[in-house]
């Protein structure tokens, strides 16, 4: 039971990060229509820039906020430099476009940090599980991630539901013409949910650097992930993408740890082991095949689509 | 990319031989990663071999080298096709490299129909050591059971009884987890081959170790995985409670990333960097002083390539064509190896004395690997009666 239970957090942990991924995701993708590869790579310079900064201020929390600033300010200057110019593209026209800023961004991260890759520490007192029911230890910085991400989740909620911004991004999901007609500067808001979009993957990818890694192409795995949960959870909706990243980091941690000691119950060692491995890995696309069998339009399809 | 490699090879073949065989070189097809995360294992092979080049004064058994690099990605399907442009548009004399040993598995069919004189300077394949053994192919390295077998054997003088086994799903990961079941003699509670290479979270595999209960964990992880699993392992708070045995998981390029994590988790090598025979001091130092950073068993396995070749090239006096003769000669493993002189078996893959090595922090604040002791001496794969050479 215990155990079922730890393997239900690892399951609720992995749906946080793919939750901050996915966010920043379902907003560009929902509001602005852009269909944007280069997620991944500003989840990996999140990373890049945490690491640098806490190197050089010896502090993970200070090298974090750095970070953070630094991750949002090169989204906004991606989509003033380039990302402006694709709008109103069709989607293929979005796949070229961002997969070449993906590209550059990985070419650009090696000259810069060379292809080693780079760690970033955890602060000594983290580094260490706690108690969290009698026999249960579970990573301390694993349970931050789930903390902190679902801070962030109801400040997004907060955001977008009851601030005058938040009813800007609202409005221009649901009709772009009349926002700007109604003397908005669409251009302006467009940008911004660049930029938050980019702190916001920038933020999943220093969240998970102590745990998983500081590379080059670090985003693209998981980005598939995030396109899974954007996906499930009804394009452009938050609420949405929050229950598709639960719900998909659950599926793909119980694939991993349930499915081949089932399977060995009723077939042999090596035929379990290996259709195991198989299924575990299709766990989430399963998922995803099923909600869209039963919801094409994703479990909350955001309003006015 | 490649025809500036070309062209700075041929540029330095020529600097290099003035006069006396300008018309005759060798060429080398070097094969390995140059992209991606598993560059720094790449580059620190081709630092390894450029640095044994200089040694030769870039010249092997009197003849100018140009060397040409190939990068396979980490892919089976891009090894192969690199390799049979090196043999087929290059042609190349030889091909030395090969990290990865799905990779190599891929390309051997090509090297052995074309009898290329290879050198595989990593990848330990159990095919490649067994019924897919060739004259002209030889091994720096070992195959992959045997540094976890010797894990193994240190397991059993530590007393543990029970053991986690965990790698990743490819052919070395497999190789890995059937060695170190060779030498344990304790009861295997658990086992897991996570995806490869783009599973990195093990937090579900980790949780599935704890609640085994064992006494040990042992875990191969190759290149960054393994700073991701350490790190993991640590984070989980296992170290206080699971004693981590390691194999190729822990070594000099990670070891900068994973510094106090590191420390007490022991590992099995073949080399280690402060072994005190005067070539691999000769080494060590001139790496050292040259790229700012400590040499690898990844580059150390590389830079015995050179001498190997070099013997062979200066016993046919250079006349490449003698394969047979350069055969023989290789078959003596007669130069100086940076792990200590070690004869060939039948197969052509090293026996070898095996070490068990440790982290440690050193008083200047850095951390470095060390030998502690010898685990195993003289060891010989036990795929090599597959081979059909005898």
């Amino acid at each position: 039971m215990l155990y079922f239970f730890e393997q239900f957090l690892n399951g609720i942990q992995l749906g946080m990060l793919l939750f901050l991924l996915a966010a920043g995701l379902t907003l560009i993708f929902g509001i602005m229509d852009l269909v944007n590869l280069a997620h991944g790579s500003l989840y990996m310079l999140g990373a890049y820039f945490a690491a640098t900064f806490a190197d050089w201020t010896d502090s993970f929390l200070l090298g974090a906020l750095l970070a953070l600033a630094a991750t949002a300010v090169t989204g906004m200057l991606l989509e003033v430099i380039a990302v402006r110019r694709l709008y109103g593209r069709s989607h293929l026209d979005h796949v070229l476009g961002t997969f070449g800023l993906l590209l550059f961004f990985n070419e650009l991260v090696r000259l810069i940090w060379g292809p080693a890759g780079m760690t970033l520490s955890l602060p000594s007192e983290m580094l260490n599980a706690v108690e969290v029911l009698p026999g249960l230890f579970y990573p301390l910085y694993r349970l931050v991630i789930i903390g902190v991400t679902l801070v962030v989740a109801v400040l997004m909620y907060l955001l977008i539901m009851r601030t005058r911004l938040g009813m800007l991004i609202r409005a221009g999901a649901s009709n772009r013409e009349m926002v700007g007609a109604l003397g908005v500067n669409i251009k302006l808001l467009y940008t911004m949910i660049f930029g938050l979009g980019a702190a916001l993957a920038g933020f999943a990818g220093l969240m998970q650097a102590p745990i998983l890694t500081v590379q080059i192409g670090m985003g693209e795995n998981i980005l598939i992930a995030a396109f899974v949960v954007v996906t499930i959870g009804g394009i452009g909706s938050i609420r949405g993408a929050f229950m598709a990243s639960v719900l998909v980091g659950l599926a793909d941690t119980v694939g991993r740890a349930f499915v081949p000691d089932l399977l060995h119950a009723f077939l042999s060692e090596s035929a379990s082991s290996s259709l195991g491995r198989a299924l575990s890995s299709m766990m989430v696309y399963l998922v995803m095949a099923l909600v869209l069998i039963a919801r094409p339009e994703g479990l909350f399809p955001a309003a006015g689509k | 990319m490649k025809r500036a490699w070309i062209a700075a090879g041929a540029a330095l073949a020529l600097t290099s031989g003035p006069a006396l065989t300008q018309d005759k070189t060798i060429k080398i097809g070097f094969v390995s990663t140059f992209t991606g995360p598993p560059a720094a294992i790449g580059n620190d092979m081709k630092n390894s071999f450029e640095l044994g080049l200089e040694h030769h004064g870039r010249k092997l058994g009197g003849l100018p080298v140009e060397v040409i690099y190939a990068d396979d990605q980490t892919k089976p399907e891009v090894g192969v096709q690199k390799t049979q442009e090196l043999i087929e548009s290059n042609h190349v004399d030889f091909v030395v490299g090969y990290i990865w040993s799905n990779v190599l598995i891929a390309s051997l069919k090509p090297l052995i129909d074309s009898k290329t004189m290879t050198v595989v300077t990593n990848a330990g394949a159990s095919q490649f050591a067994g019924e897919l053994c060739s004259p002209y192919a030889f091994s720096t390295s070992w195959q992959n059971d045997q540094t976890p077998a010797a894990v193994g054997l240190y397991m059993n003088q530590k007393g543990v009884k029970s053991a986690f086994l965990i790698g990743p799903n490819y052919a070395a990961g497999k190789d890995m987890l059937a060695g170190v079941q060779q030498t344990f003699k304790g009861q295997i509670v658990g086992q897991e081959l996570t995806r490869w290479p783009d599973q990195l979270d093990f937090s579900a595999e980790l949780s599935k170790a704890r609640a085994a209960k064992p006494d040990a964990i042992f875990a191969f992880y190759p290149g960054g995985a393994g700073v991701q699993f350490v790190t993991q392992y640590v984070q989980a708070g296992l170290k206080g409670q699971i004693p981590l045995y390691t194999a190729f998981t822990i070594d000099d390029l990670s070891l900068p990333r994973l510094k106090d994590l590191a420390v007490g988790v022991p590992g099995a090598q073949e080399w280690v960097n402060d072994l005190s025979n005067p070539a691999n001091q000769k080494y060590v130092a001139d790496y050292k002083a040259k790229y700012n950073a400590s040499p690898s068993f990844y580059g150390a396995q590389t830079y015995d390539a050179v001498g190997l070749i070099d013997s062979a090239v200066t016993a046919v006096k250079g006349d490449l064509s003698n394969k047979e003769g350069m055969r023989k000669e290789m078959e003596k493993a007669n130069f100086k190896s940076v792990r200590g002189n070690f004869r060939f078996g039948n197969n052509h893959i090293p026996i070898q004395d095996f070490y068990l090595q440790d982290a440690a922090k050193n008083p200047d604040g850095g951390y470095s690997l060390h030998t502690v002791a010898t685990i195993v001496k003289d060891d010989q794969d036990r795929f090599h009666d597959r081979c059909p050479m005898k």
